[in-house]
């Protein structure tokens, strides 16, 4: 194999699995060490720079970071990222004061965002403090979004959306609420020097199968029936309720109508448990809250009884996956299932809506009614016009949404100050000794082998009460602490000077997980093999030296790193140092400091 | 050195012996050696030749003298047996205990200060009477713990850190083993794990008085140019004679080799040392032969490696003085005290 190339700052990313997990690339272990400091103000800081929603993303963050954990390979869970997050924003002082001010002179150019989601809250954000005069176009009463409309305030409380918003309204945005956007053309007449499309995929997919019409009165779609909750519209619904879909809409659905009277209330999915589209932490909660969930069940038929909705009828199918892997259900030839009921909710998915966009005014849709766009540069092809979040590139996730977020921004900006699009900022990376002494580091180095904590939450008796009632707790600072402790610190990168190394076999000696080998070079299927512990995780790099005085390569094997630094600690010559890798991602607007 | 004891974080596929343990089970507190000591890789070595061997750590017993060396039974095997004993004096301690009880694993840890000066004369005694037992020599060629001089087995000419140029002759343990009777003889270096594994699995599994001597470079004091126990002296000397496979009865034989190329071993209990030739054709059963080969390369500058001698079928102290089968411990009382008619019989016998 070649040498590594640690100048490349995909390298040293990659490594710190959370981070390069993120959308937003937020610098995870970064703001856990000042969690575990008492430094909540600043952790919090660090990530309203990259996520924009901390308090938010903090309770209902769709988390990728945490699959990708580290700590998952080496114990039994990873470290509860998403809930420290929430630390941060619950125990932070007041940081009005550390936001960044917009500009009193503006640079004279007007950008509508439409849509007061998170998406269209980042551009804000990001083009504010650099000058832009934005207007943000929502036909709600409130910034928020489908953060406010759709996640149930048990899980999301209207003041942690309140706060964060007016944080980005207090930047001098300009906002147009109760403002529905019927025609694009019409508002590119307006003369805006770009327009931000940040309007989400705001329609739920019904379940078109026969009785649907006769019983409709008591079959709601699954998002338009939680938004009517989440603004006090519905406030109860029937004993006995079906939700269909296995996506974590269903799993709000569900909960939300066991805390408004439903005391039967079953999940039914056509997909196998695991196979679910929801997040396994939302199908747990559910199932917490004593709702069964029911799978390999297609929805046949609703049954009613002149009107009135009696029940829903299930074919029974089964998984079988063609040569290609791709899954069909096919039906296993046993009865039908009939389900009594009085309500169904159906969150089977759903589908971006952009009637309001002439399809005569150059901006071009693809087969599948989605715009066409640069997948970087979130650019259409009418120049002026960006999308971003659920609207870009289909459903995904608020995380998703805050990173496109942020790289429309960038393409706006780059577009008003007729700069290339396509040609994107680097990220300002950083990589230095954490050294201090010949046993001291600047960060905690000792790793805790403590299992994950469990976050306090109400009773279950008292939240299935009040459907606004917050049921988890959060951590307080003690749990908080320890928890923030079970992270590897992985971006505190085991940098190696094969100029000094004796060869002495300390490192290879003192390392817990033998992932480090001297050896002689080879290919790269072949030197995995032959690693004193095989390498087996392919996705997870080898770290691989110039040739050393003996004709061997020192490799280490990424995967099982717990950056402990005992490699370093036992270096005779320094040959290893432990060095803190930090990489903010490029915003437009990230350097300009308050005034 | 380091403060922190080594995670006990482990994956779930770590790989386990035929006890079940994991090498982590071997290993013991962590070292207070200075970082980058040829020590903490013999222990490292030692960890991986037990682990390899599926030896339970509760059947050996771990001896040692005074000295950095003889600190490190402490960094290895963990859960075994194990005292430091009077400097110079463990070969004495380690032969009690063998006959006391033969069924344990013996394994003296020294150093050339603690096996070369104070304690040669015992070095001596032990390997002459054949105790079963695997003797190391952790050879660094200085006093490390009290800062640097020469010891008795630096090499003529060789500088010390200073600048000061050795007048004294050096002492040869692995000459001196070979003419005193050791029955399996060989030299490694800590830097070479390659080598140094397969020779302790050999010298673990040898009937009779196994001697490695492994040169250890010492980071602090004697790694410098002008020393020839440093790491780049060693690896720009090394001259192995042969490169050592352990093949367990249990094993399968997986490996091939060229004919000619490869000289078989059967040891007393049945495991198999299979020896590549490196080199010239060297005869590792002919201790004449081994002993003029070393005093040869000696003189070029070389320093000779491998297993330079075994002797297959020799024979232990237990079988020398004709001693009960049975560990001491495991005998009962009307076997240890078998009552006055016994006494008197014997005291007939005498008159």
């Amino acid at each position: 194999m070649k040498p590594t190339d640690i100048g490349n700052p995909e390298y040293f990313h990659k490594v710190v699995d959370c981070q390069w997990a993120c959308p937003a690339h937020t610098p995870v272990p970064e703001y856990i060490r000042m969690i575990a400091a008492g430094r909540y103000s600043d952790a919090y800081m660090v990530n309203w720079r990259s996520n924009v929603f901390p308090g938010i993303l903090g309770r209902v963050c769709d988390r990728p970071c945490e699959p990708a954990c580290r700590r998952a390979r080496v114990d039994k869970e990873p470290v509860a990222i998403c809930r420290l997050k929430r630390v941060a924003a619950d125990f932070k002082d007041d940081i009005k004061d550390r936001l960044p001010q917009a500009p009193v002179k503006k640079n004279g150019k007007r950008i509508a965002c439409i849509g007061g989601g998170p998406a269209s809250l980042t551009v804000a954000r990001d083009l504010a403090v650099l000058g832009y005069h934005i207007t943000v176009f929502d036909n709600g009463k409130t910034a928020g979004g489908m953060m406010r409309s759709q996640i149930p305030k048990f899980r999301l409380p209207d003041s942690v959306i309140d706060e964060e918003c007016d944080y980005i309204l207090g930047l001098g945005v300009e906002t147009r609420f109760n403002h529905w956007v019927g025609s694009l053309k019409n508002l590119l007449a307006e003369d805006w020097d770009a327009v931000f499309v940040g309007t989400g995929a705001p329609r739920g997919r019904d379940a078109d199968v026969p009785g649907r019409s006769e019983a409709a009165a008591n079959i709601h779609i699954g998002i338009d029936w939680l938004s009517s909750v989440a603004f006090g519209h519905v406030t109860k619904i029937a004993k006995r309720v079906i939700v269909l879909g296995g996506g974590n809409t269903a799993m709000d659905c569900c909960r939300s109508a066991r805390r408004m009277g439903g005391s039967d209330v079953k999940v039914v999915v056509r997909s196998g448990y695991e196979e679910m589209k929801a997040s396994p932490w939302e199908k747990e909660e559910a199932v917490h809250e004593g709702i069964p969930i029911l799978n390999f069940l297609v929805p046949k038929e609703f049954t009613h009884d002149s009107g009135k909705l009696t029940g829903v009828l299930f074919e029974k199918v089964r998984a079988e996956y063609d040569a290609k892997g791709r899954r069909n259900l096919v039906p296993t030839g046993e009865a039908d299932v009939h389900m009594e009921c009085d309500e169904v909710l159906v969150a089977i998915g759903q589908e971006n809506s952009f009637t309001w966009i002439e399809r005569d005014i150059g901006l071009e849709f693809d087969k599948w009614g989605m715009p066409v766009l640069d997948p970087k540069t979130l650019q259409s092809t009418l120049p002026r016009v960006f999308f971003g979040g659920d609207a870009a590139l289909g459903p995904k996730n608020i995380i998703t949404a805050v990173a496109q977020g942020h790289e429309a921004a960038i393409s706006i900006d780059s577009f008003c100050g007729g700069r290339d699009v396509a040609k994107r900022l680097p990220p300002m990376v950083n990589l230095v000794s954490q050294k201090m002494g010949i046993h001291e580091w600047s960060y905690d180095n000792q790793v805790s082998e403590e299992g994950r904590k469990k976050v306090p939450m109400k009773s279950l008796e008292s939240a299935l009460k009040n459907i606004n009632l917050e049921l988890e707790l959060g951590f307080d600072p003690r749990l908080a602490l320890a928890e923030a402790e079970r992270c590897l610190n992985c971006d505190i990168q085991t940098v190696f000077v094969p100029k000094i190394c004796i060869e002495c076999d300390a490192c290879v000696d003192i390392c817990p997980t033998e992932c480090i080998t001297f050896t002689r070079n080879g290919d790269e299927a072949e030197l995995r093999g032959r690693l004193k512990a095989p390498a087996t995780n392919i996705d997870q790099a080898l770290y691989v030296s110039d040739t050393l005085k003996t004709s061997r390569v020192m490799v280490k094997d990424e995967n099982l790193c717990l950056h402990c630094s005992l490699c370093a600690e036992r270096c005779p010559t320094g040959a290893w140092d432990m060095q803190k890798f930090l990489l903010d991602v490029a915003h437009a607007g990230a350097e300009v400091r308050r005034t | 050195m380091t403060y922190l004891a080594k995670p006990r974080l482990l994956l779930a596929d770590a790989p386990k012996n035929a006890l079940g343990y994991t090498r982590r089970d071997y290993e013991g507190a962590i070292s207070t050696l200075c970082a980058g000591c040829g020590h903490d890789s013999i222990s490292a070595a030692l960890v991986q030749a037990c682990f390899d061997l599926d030896i339970e750590p509760h059947r050996v017993a771990k001896l040692s003298g005074i000295g950095c060396s003889s600190k490190t039974p402490d960094y290895f095997l963990g859960n075994s047996h194990g005292l430091n004993t009077v400097h110079g004096r463990m070969p004495s301690v380690l032969t009690g205990a063998a006959l006391a009880n033969r069924d344990l694993i013996y394994l003296g840890v020294s150093g050339d200060g603690d096996s070369a000066s104070i304690g040669i004369g015992q070095f001596a005694h032990v390997m002459r009477r054949g105790v079963n037992m695997t003797y190391i020599v952790e050879n660094n060629g200085v006093y490390g713990l009290t800062k640097g001089q020469f010891s008795a087995t630096t090499d003529l000419g060789s500088k010390n850190k200073r600048g000061v140029i050795n007048s004294d002759s050096p002492i040869d343990l692995v000459a001196l083993a070979l003419q005193l009777g050791a029955s399996y003889v060989a030299r490694s270096f800590s830097g070479d794990k390659e080598q140094l594994i397969p020779l302790l699995k050999g010298a673990l599994r040898h009937r009779g008085a196994a001697f490695i001597d492994v040169i250890s470079p010492c980071v602090t004091f004697n790694n410098h140019p002008g020393s020839t126990k440093s790491y780049d002296y060693v690896r720009e000397h090394n001259e192995a004679v042969n490169r050592l496979d352990v093949i367990l009865p249990r094993d399968t034989i997986t490996a091939s080799y060229a004919a000619g190329t490869v000289r078989r071993v059967v040891q007393h209990d049945g495991s198999v040392l299979h020896l590549r030739k490196v080199g010239d054709d060297y005869d590792p059963t002919d201790r004449i032969e081994a002993m003029n080969h070393l005093h040869e390369r000696h003189a070029l500058g070389e320093i000779v490696t491998g297993l330079l001698y075994v002797d297959s079928s020799a024979e232990d102290l237990h079988r020398h003085l004709n001693t009960v089968e049975k560990p001491l411990n495991k005998l009962g009382d009307a076997y240890l005290c078998p009552g006055s008619k016994a006494l008197d019989a014997l005291n007939a016998s005498l008159r």
